[in-house]
């Protein structure tokens, strides 16, 4: 039977970085998933994502979370990169986050990606984001907050992303 | 994968057979003669409902079973509520969000399914759904959680469109297997 789950690529910072890029990826798979473990030396903040170098409008999101006893949900719109999970700004990798991006060589629909992310003691978060675009992503870049960056990952955060390949 | 591991290439995550959706779309799809091989299930899913309104619904049955003999917790958002869901004695397994005729024609919603120790014939089955979609600021999601009240292991899996609409074109679903050690 041929593999259907494989990495494709690992990015480990051993210094404090401004984004992570996944580039030139294979056309040859169905789904991918990223698995990330990272953190941030500000305060919090979003973990924002972009296709493709497409630093335009075409980004939205919808997220619910549980902070405490607390649950919560926003969106937003037209946005300049799209939504993974948020971080805190004490220094340690304490997110973790699981994101599924499905049909991405499609060129018939919009992407959308899905991600279940934790951060140990404070968050447990799900968020939908779309990319309005119907391009085959052909690359990923992660970092962190709206302004893409507003500050570093820190050193030790860790991206891998895999390729999943259906029948 | 925790900071200075290697990164995980499982073997044992095998893809058994997918559906796409063609021209005209359908009301349903089914994975028939699914083999008991695996220890675990999942199905990975991009799909649009043909229903005339913002959202529609895939809902999940096994085993040809259209009986009263399954229940569902949904925690779900809708723009900034949030809220939850569930429903007992119905004849489907989760309500799986799917965006409908009134969205933009080329956003579609996804879920992520997996069904766990589906060949057992000792319990019920339990399955656990994240899925959703999202509109240019509005938009739905869901993490959920369902029972099929039934000891038979699963051999097929049907996803129909829960108001009677379809499936529309392009609409993918993938069945994979997780084998244990």
């Amino acid at each position: 039977m041929a593999i259907t789950y494989e990495p494709i690529a690992t990015t480990t910072l051993s210094t404090a970085t401004a984004s992570v890029s996944f580039s030139s990826i294979p056309q040859t798979y169905t789904d991918l998933l990223i698995i990330g473990q990272l953190g941030q030396s500000a305060s919090n903040n979003s973990v924002r994502y972009r296709y493709n170098s497409d630093s335009g409008t075409n980004y939205s999101y919808i997220y619910m979370k549980g902070v405490g006893s607390g649950v919560g949900s926003g969106t937003e719109a037209n946005a300049t990169s799209g939504y993974i999970t948020e971080t805190s700004g004490d220094g340690g990798l304490n997110c973790i986050f699981k994101c599924n991006i499905l049909n991405y060589t499609n060129t018939t629909t919009y992407k959308t990606l899905i991600t279940r992310s934790g951060r140990a003691s404070e968050l447990v978060d799900l968020v939908v984001s779309m990319w309005r675009n119907t391009s085959a992503i052909t690359s990923i870049t992660i970092a962190q907050g709206a302004s893409f960056p507003t500050n570093n990952l820190i050193s030790g955060s860790t991206f891998t992303l895999y390729g999943i390949k259906a029948a | 994968m925790l900071a200075g591991n290697t990164a995980f290439s499982p073997s044992s995550y095998e893809s058994i057979a997918t559906v796409t959706v063609g021209s005209g779309g359908t009301s349903s799809i089914s994975f028939t003669s699914i083999p008991a091989t695996y220890s675990h299930l999942q199905v990975r899913c991009m799909a649009r409902s043909s229903r005339s309104a913002n959202a529609g619904y895939g809902v999940m049955s096994y085993n040809s079973d259209t009986g009263n003999n399954y229940s569902y917790h949904s925690l779900y958002a809708q723009g900034t509520a949030v809220a939850g869901d569930n429903a007992s004695n119905v004849f489907y397994q989760t309500l799986i969000y799917f965006p409908a005729a009134s969205r933009a024609a080329s956003i579609f919603g996804i879920g992520v399914v997996d069904i766990l120790d589906y060949a057992n014939t000792n319990k019920y089955k339990t399955v656990r759904v994240v899925d959703g979609y999202d509109s240019n600021g509005s938009g739905e999601l869901a993490a959920q959680s369902g029972s099929w009240r039934n000891t038979n292991a699963i051999t097929s899996i049907t996803f129909t469109e829960y108001n009677g609409n379809n499936f529309v074109e392009y609409s993918h679903f993938a069945l994979y297997g997780i084998k244990g050690a």
